[in-house]
C-alpha cells in the first residue's frame, strides 16, 4: 500500500470536490402537493469537501442513506449537483459541456455493484465492452476495436478474451461477470474511477480477487478510485484513505488504519464496534446504535448524529459541529473530539 | 436426546442432463438452545440441506435418502400434511430477501395473523393481539401492523420476517443468509435479536450464510459445506482456532480480521465445481494448494479429530504431505 505522505493531495490533486451538494425534490402526494407551500427536499448529499491525489483509493464508507452513492454519481455528473464545485485534473467539472464532457467521462468511469443489472443480458461480451469505444467513436476498424477489447478483457484478469467475445453474461459466473463490467470500464483507459460497492454481490471467496485486480490496476495505470462501501472492513482492506459519511456529510476522516484502529467520530466507533470478527466478542465491547438513519428529508438539529449519538450532550442537539483538522491529515465533525 | 439431529441427508435435483448432486450424506446435529452455523460458498448446496429439513424445495428436487430426528421424531419422509404443520409450528424459516418473501399487497400484520390462525387456531382478536406482541417483541412499533412491506426499511423488514418466523414458537428456526443484504449496524442489530430470541425461548438457530464471521459471534457450532459435503465441524472456537481443512482455512483467509494487519484478505482460486458432473476423489482438489494424486482418486473419509471436531481431508491422515 502507498505511504500516506505522497497523498497528501497538494496541487497535483485529481480530484478536488468543494462544499458538494445534491438536492432533490421529494416526491410529495397529491395532498402534500396541493396544500402544502414547498415541496420538501431530500438533502442526499450536503456539503462535503474532499481531495484526491492522483493513484489514491479514497473510500466512502457509510450506511444506506448516508449520501455515498449520490456523492460518487454528482463527481462524474451522473447527477448534477446542485450546489458546490468539482475539479477535475484542474478544471472545474461543473461547467463541461457537450464534447468536454464526453471526454471526461472517457476519463472518469463508474463500476456498479450489480452485475446482474449493469450488463445488458442480450448483449455478448465483445458488444459490451466495445459499446463505450463506439459510443465515443474511437478505433475506425473492426481489428482495432476486437484488438481494444481483448487488451481490457486481459487487464480485467478475464484469460483467453478472444474466446469470450460470443459468450452471454449469462454464461459467466459472478465473479467474472463484474470482471466484465470492469472490462468495460478499463476500455476507454480512464484516470479515474468511481466503485460503488464492485463486491458487495459477490461471495467473500471471490470479493478478494476483485479487489486484488482493482489495486493492481491501480499501480499498473495509475487509475485512482472512489471506491464506494457500506462495509467499513473492506474499505479498511483496500483503501489509502476513509471518508465516513452520515446522512449527507463527511463525519471523519483519515487514513485507513487510523479510522478503523483510532476511530474518532463516535458513529465511526459505533460502526467499526460491530464490524465481525472471528472470535466472539464480549456485548459491552461494542456499541449497538438504536434505529436507522433518518430520513434526509427531515434532517435533525445541531449535530446530525445526536438523536442516536450514545455520547450526546445538550450544545450537540443545537450546535452544528464543524469538520475540523485533529491532527494533520485527520478530520471529524464532533464538538467532543480532539 | 438431541433436539434435531440430520444423519447422511442426501438431495438431487433433476435436470434433462442428469441429477445435480446439491446435498451429499449431510449429517448435523442442534441442542436445544444452540446455534449451528452452516457456512460456504455459493453453490455450496447449504441452503438445499436446509431446505430439506421440511422439504421446501422445488419440483425437481428429491430428498433420496437420510434421517430427519426431530425431538427424536422421524420426520424424513414424512406426508405433506405433517409437514405442514411442522413448518414455522416447529421448524420456521427466515429468508434472505424480505421483500421477496413477503406478499407486497398486503399489510405485513395480517400476514403474521394469516399464520397464527392457522398453526395456533387463536381467534382473528387474539392474533392481531399476538402480532401487535411480536411487533414490540422485534423492537417495531406496534402502530405498524397495517403497513405494507413498502413501506418498511431493508432492516425493518428482515425483523418482520423475524417476528414471522417466531410466532408461533418453534423449536428450530433457519436463518438463510438472514443478514446478507443489510448494512453492518443493522446487521449486528438482527443478529443481536436473533441471540436474544433464541435464548428466551430456547430455540435452535440454523444460521446459513457464505460470511465466517458472522458465525463467528454467533454461533456455538459450525459446519462447513464445500460442494454439496460437509468438509469440517465442530465448536465455532476450535474450527476458527484451528481450522483442519484447506477450505476452511481458505475461507477464514478471504475475509479481513480488522484486528490483525491491513493487507487484502486471500481469495480462493477457481470456481466451486458444477455438481452434475462432481470431482472425483474429494471434491475440493481442483482448487486446493496441497492435492496430491491421492486427493484426485479417493474421497477422503471423515476423521475424528477432538471432542466434537470432524474434518475430511487426506493431510489429516497423513496420506498427503502439507
Amino acid at each position: 500500500m502507498k505511504n500516506l505522505a505522497a497523498i497528501d493531495a497538494g496541487p497535483e490533486s485529481l480530484l478536488m470536490i468543494k462544499d458538494l451538494e445534491v438536492h432533490f425534490a421529494a416526491r410529495a402526494g397529491l395532498l402534500t402537493a396541493l396544500f402544502s407551500k414547498a415541496p420538501a427536499v431530500v438533502r442526499a448529499v450536503d456539503g462535503i469537501s474532499l481531495t484526491m491525489a492522483q493513484g489514491e483509493i479514497l473510500c466512502l464508507a457509510g450506511e444506506s442513506g448516508s449520501g455515498k452513492t449520490t456523492a460518487g454519481k454528482a463527481v462524474l455528473r451522473l447527477v448534477e449537483p446542485t450546489g458546490g464545485e468539482v475539479y477535475f485534473a484542474g478544471e472545474d467539472v461543473r461547467s463541461f459541456r457537450q464534447a468536454r464532457l464526453r471526454a471526461f467521462r472517457q476519463q472518469a468511469q463508474i463500476i456498479f455493484q450489480d452485475p446482474y443489472e449493469s450488463l445488458n443480458p442480450r448483449q455478448t461480451v465483445f458488444a459490451a465492452v466495445a459499446e463505450p469505444l463506439e459510443v465515443n467513436g474511437i478505433c475506425r476498424s473492426l481489428a482495432e476495436k476486437e484488438e481494444r477489447v481483448a487488451e481490457a478483457l486481459q487487464d480485467a484478469g478475464l484469460s483467453n478474451p478472444r474466446e469470450l467475445f460470443i459468450r452471454y453474461p449469462h454464461e459467466l459466473s459472478g465473479g467474472q461477470r463484474q470482471r466484465l463490467a470492469i472490462a468495460s470500464a478499463l476500455v476507454l483507459k480512464p484516470r479515474f474511477i468511481v466503485a460503488d460497492e464492485p463486491v458487495s454481490m459477490l461471495d467473500l471467496s471471490i470479493r478478494a480477487g476483485i479487489l486484488k485486480l482493482m489495486v493492481d490496476l491501480r499501480e499498473a495505470k495509475t487509475i485512482s478510485y472512489l471506491f464506494i462501501t457500506h462495509d467499513l472492513s473492506l474499505a479498511w482492506q483496500v483503501s489509502d484513505r476513509i471518508a465516513v459519511m452520515y446522512l449527507g456529510k463527511v463525519v471523519e476522516l483519515g487514513s485507513a488504519d487510523q479510522v478503523i484502529k483510532t476511530p474518532l467520530h463516535p458513529y465511526t466507533r459505533a460502526l467499526v464496534s460491530v464490524i465481525p470478527v472471528p472470535r466472539r466478542r464480549d456485548a459491552r465491547e461494542k456499541t449497538l446504535l438504536k434505529g436507522e438513519t433518518p430520513d434526509p428529508v427531515n434532517i435533525p438539529s445541531g449535530c446530525r448524529f445526536q438523536p442516536r449519538c450514545p455520547r450526546v450532550q445538550p450544545r450537540c442537539r443545537t450546535e452544528v459541529p464543524p469538520y475540523i483538522e485533529i491532527e494533520r491529515g485527520r478530520y471529524a465533525a464532533c464538538h467532543y473530539v480532539g | 436426546m438431541k433436539l434435531l439431529e440430520v444423519t447422511n441427508l442426501t438431495t438431487y435435483y433433476k435436470l434433462r442432463e442428469g441429477d445435480v448432486r446439491a446435498c451429499e450424506n449431510i449429517s448435523l446435529a442442534l441442542g436445544r438452545g444452540e446455534a449451528l452455523g452452516l457456512v460456504g460458498e455459493s453453490a455450496s448446496g447449504k441452503t438445499t440441506a436446509a431446505l430439506s429439513l421440511v422439504k421446501l424445495l422445488p419440483d425437481n428436487a428429491s430428498v433420496k435418502s437420510g434421517s430427519i430426528k426431530l425431538d427424536g421424531r422421524e420426520i424424513a419422509g414424512a406426508p405433506e400434511e405433517e409437514l405442514r404443520r411442522i413448518r414455522w409450528k416447529e421448524i420456521s424459516i427466515i429468508f434472505q430477501g424480505a421483500m421477496n418473501a413477503l406478499n407486497p399487497v398486503r399489510s405485513v400484520g395480517e400476514q403474521i395473523v394469516e399464520a397464527l390462525k392457522i398453526h395456533e387456531q387463536v381467534t382473528e382478536k387474539e392474533a392481531w393481539r399476538q402480532t401487535r406482541a411480536l411487533f414490540e417483541k422485534v423492537e417495531i412499533d406496534p402502530k405498524r401492523v397495517k403497513e405494507y412491506p413498502h413501506e418498511f426499511s431493508g432492516g425493518m423488514r428482515q425483523r418482520v420476517m423475524i417476528a414471522m418466523a417466531v410466532a408461533c414458537n418453534p423449536k428450530v428456526v433457519i436463518g438463510d443468509e438472514p443478514t446478507t443484504a443489510l448494512d453492518v449496524m443493522v446487521q449486528a442489530q438482527v443478529l443481536q435479536l436473533l441471540e436474544q430470541l433464541r435464548r428466551e425461548r430456547e430455540m435452535g438457530l440454523i444460521l446459513i450464510t457464505h460470511d465466517l464471521s458472522v458465525v463467528g459471534e454467533t454461533c456455538d457450532q459450525v459446519a462447513v459445506m464445500y460442494a454439496g459435503k460437509i468438509v469440517e465441524s465442530g465448536p465455532t472456537e476450535t474450527v476458527f482456532g484451528k481450522p483442519a481443512h484447506p477450505y476452511t482455512r481458505a475461507l477464514i483467509a478471504a475475509f479481513p480480521d480488522i484486528e490483525g494487519k491491513r493487507s487484502l484478505a486471500v481469495s480462493i482460486p477457481g470456481n466451486p465445481p458444477n455438481l452434475l458432473y462432481p470431482p472425483t476423489g474429494c471434491r475440493f482438489h481442483e482448487r486446493c494448494a496441497y492435492a496430491a494424486k491421492v486427493c484426485r482418486e479417493e474421497e477422503p473419509l471423515m476423521l475424528h479429530l477432538a471432542e466434537k471436531h470432524i474434518s475430511a481431508c487426506h493431510i489429516l491422515n497423513g496420506r498427503v504431505k502439507h
